[in-house]
């Protein structure tokens, strides 16, 4: 199977933004790849998006042609497909595209992430989140999205002695990152005070222990990477994908402070680019909640099971640490539009890899990793990007 | 321009409840959600009050400082408010009969969410300078709802405030007026509804800021002014953090804010809200002081008021009557089965 680059990046401002709408965010992360990448129009072979649920958030459906055709490429009657997967749709979209590359049917394609939630109030932006939980046996008696993680970090805390100050320093590292990147929603830093002392959404998971609601776009332009160098010096390949899923519903997994599908879409990706988990120097995880990155560093293997409060506490995942860990902001910080997460976190690992990151670059970054959920852990996918030789 | 302020006159009810009392019932820490919005308390209506009621109480505070008006010579009473106690049939046609100055008069009620009382001085300022009448009279009251649970129930409540517009003898004059107003779905309430409902955050950064920072920088411009020209500076206040925050952006110190806020201490009263800010204000002001008011609607548009204090202001009789600062000190806490009983949020009987 042929290799695959990423040759162009694109990303919206993420955060509450009120006057764009869908099609505005994705036909400007859109375009922004596209310019980035320098080909025209007519170099696009297919368009793949990422979107959650613009059906409930916005009553639309049918996205991809629309994106298309608001972007002007109408009349080149492109193949356009809508990827769905809960949280994980972005990084299932850059996956699918890729395989459709690999596999020699086209050459170039656009991958996009859109979502535009605030168009709803914040409970029915909630319902909608949750219903990538099991509806019939989790949300139907109440749990929430909150509630279900909450039921995580009681559980982590448990067993392995995480403790809230440890979740808020993730919050608080996350924050410091996004305070450096002008994209992100939250550029201010916070305290491990202002993290604890916030009003609790689902004890011990308080407001600040939560990714927020969030307006944005994202975009890449993949291309077969014999063929890379024609468009960029600086291409980025994407050595390495793992996919997986698992019992959608919390209750029926094996443990609690475990996400299996990120354990093997970890092992997965690790395994096709032969590398080990100590080769990755950065990484955007699926920060959705403070406990869920702390999982995430242990289950992509880069600190042992249990010790992913006691690290991020010492420090050793901020940035140019051992492992600079979120260095968008993350979820937290960066904002959470959810189909366009997988694609943003490609566009942070791309700018690191290409050292176009400025403030918050991580230096002598090789080699990259995604990890990207959907639902609470139904859904895992990761990604692993080095720089092209 | 050469209309103003003739009089004016407050009304607060005594009636208060805290924040932490209301989430005390919702399981809600209600102090925090208090602070939150620097809220301490709203006031409530007794349970013989209604928008009407309080609106006589402030046109009645209006006329006692200035026993020289002739009620016969206000030739139109405006009420602005979101809770008149009929759909149908006017509150101002009962204003007007209780001061006397019906029959020959054109009255009407008006709606624009919480600025409706400011058209109404908008109105009657250009009614009084085309000479149709001598004084008008603008009106916004306001027993604001919301449903029990809601995050707006920590904060509507109730209030009047009553002025009489004209020429002459003015004890402030309004030099500019400016209004800003876009088709924007904010805060609404459909006939028949007995809640508002709202956007949530959308309430704020693309309704309330966008609108009062509009009309204010378009105030400034129209009036050549700057925020060091005004001595006091008042604005729609849903809560005690949006005027705080609109104020500062737009260069306002705490000192020239501090007097118009009573949203701290009596809660949202909605259409009467700027107003009874800027009647807190008059009761102190000197002649010769500047004040900057702006307000807002939900829907959504807001007023501007570029006001100097003249020297008409001390002929008034401030001391008629309680003063702004009077009524809001002068308190009856009550608990949450009073306030339900007050607000009619029990059910007495069927049918």
């Amino acid at each position: 199977m042929r290799g695959v680059s990423v040759i162009g990046v694109g990303e919206t401002q993420f955060g509450e933004l009120w006057d764009k709408s869908f099609r505005d965010l994705g036909i400007e992360a859109g375009l922004k790849a596209i310019q980035d990448a320098k080909i025209a129009a007519e170099n696009v072979d297919a368009l793949y998006v990422g979107n959650m649920s613009a059906g409930k958030f916005i009553d639309q459906e049918h996205v991809a042609a629309l994106v298309a055709d608001y972007a002007g490429l109408a009349d080149q009657h492109l193949p356009t497909v809508r990827v769905e997967g809960g949280g994980a749709c972005g990084a299932i979209a850059i996956h699918q595209a890729a395989m459709s590359i690999a596999s020699g049917v086209y050459d170039i394609v656009v991958v996009g992430g859109a979502e535009k939630m605030t168009d709803v109030g914040d409970v029915e932006a909630m319902q909608i989140l949750s219903s990538t939980t099991d509806q019939e046996w989790e949300s139907v008696f109440g749990a929430t999205f909150a509630g279900l993680h909450a039921m995580m970090a009681r559980r982590h805390m448990f067993e392995h002695g995480t403790t809230r100050e440890q979740l808020a320093a993730v919050a608080v590292k996350n924050h410091r990152h996004g305070a450096m990147n002008p994209s992100a929603q939250f550029q201010k830093e916070i305290t491990a005070d202002m993290v604890l002392q916030a009003p609790r959404v689902a004890e011990p998971l308080g407001l600040f222990d939560c990714a927020p609601l969030s307006d944005g776009a994202a975009a890449l332009v993949l291309c077969a990477k014999e063929k890379a160098r024609k468009f960029t010096d600086t291409p980025i390949d994407l050595v390495g994908t793992g996919h997986a899923s698992d019992f959608i519903a919390v209750h029926d997994r094996r443990d609690l402070t475990t996400i299996d599908a990120t354990v093997i879409a970890g092992k997965r990706a690790l395994h096709a680019a032969r590398k080990t988990p100590h080769d990755v120097k950065v990484a955007e995880v699926h920060d959705n909640f403070t406990i869920s990155e702390i999982m995430a560093i242990e289950d992509l293997r880069f600190v042992p099971k249990g010790k992913g409060g006691f690290a991020t506490e010492d420090g050793e995942t901020a940035l140019n640490a051992r492992i600079s860990v979120n260095t968008s902001g993350g979820l937290k910080a960066r904002g959470y539009p959810v189909g366009a997460t997988g694609v943003a976190q490609a566009v942070e690992i791309v700018r690191q890899l290409r050292g176009e990151a400025g403030k918050r670059q991580v230096s002598g970054a090789e080699l990259g990793l995604t990890h990207t959920l959907g639902g609470t852990g139904g859904t895992a996918v990761v990604h692993l990007y080095a720089r092209g030789d | 321009m050469s209309a103003g302020i003739v009089s004016y006159g407050g009304y607060v009810p005594r009636y208060r409840i805290a924040p932490k009392d209301i989430g005390a019932v919702w399981g809600v820490d209600g102090e925090a959600m208090g602070k939150g919005l620097n809220i301490r308390a709203k006031s409530v209506p007794g349970p013989d009050e209604d928008v009407i009621t309080m609106s006589v109480e402030a046109a009645r505070n209006a006329l006692r400082k200035a026993p020289g008006i002739d009620p016969k010579d206000i030739g139109a009473i405006y009420v602005g408010s979101e809770s008149h106690p009929y759909a149908v049939k006017p509150t101002a046609t009962i204003v007007a009969e209780a001061i006397e100055a019906a029959p020959i008069l054109t009255a009407a009620d008006y709606e624009f969410a919480c600025k409706a009382g400011t058209a109404a001085i908008q109105t009657t300022m250009g009614l009084t300078l085309s000479d149709m009448y001598r004084y008008g009279m603008a009106v916004g009251a306001d027993t604001s709802q919301s449903a029990p649970g809601d995050a707006l129930e920590y904060s509507a409540s109730a209030g009047a405030a009553a002025f009489v517009i004209g020429k002459d003898p003015m004890i402030a004059s309004i030099n500019h007026t400016v209004s800003y107003t876009t088709d924007t779905p904010d805060f609404w309430r459909r006939e028949g509804q007995a809640y508002p409902s709202h956007g949530g955050r959308f309430t704020g950064e693309p309704a309330y800021f966008k609108h009062v920072l509009s009309c204010a920088n378009l105030l400034f411009k129209r009036a050549g002014t700057r925020p060091d020209d005004y001595d006091f500076a008042v604005f729609h206040q849903p809560n005690g953090k949006f005027p705080v925050r609109a104020g500062k952006q737009l260069g306002f110190n705490d000192k020239q804010m501090d007097t118009g806020l009573l949203v701290r201490e009596i809660g949202n009263t909605y259409s009467g809200a700027i107003m009874v800010g800027l009647c807190a204000i008059l009761d102190i002001a000197k002649a010769g002081q500047r004040i900057f008011a702006v307000g807002y609607g939900s829907g959504a548009g807001s007023d501007g008021f570029d006001i100097t204090v003249t020297d008409g202001i001390d002929a008034l009789d401030r001391k008629a009557g309680r003063t702004m600062r009077q009524m809001v000190e002068d308190v009856k806490f009550i608990d949450y089965a009073i306030y339900a009983k007050f607000r009619k949020k029990i059910r007495m009987r069927e049918g």
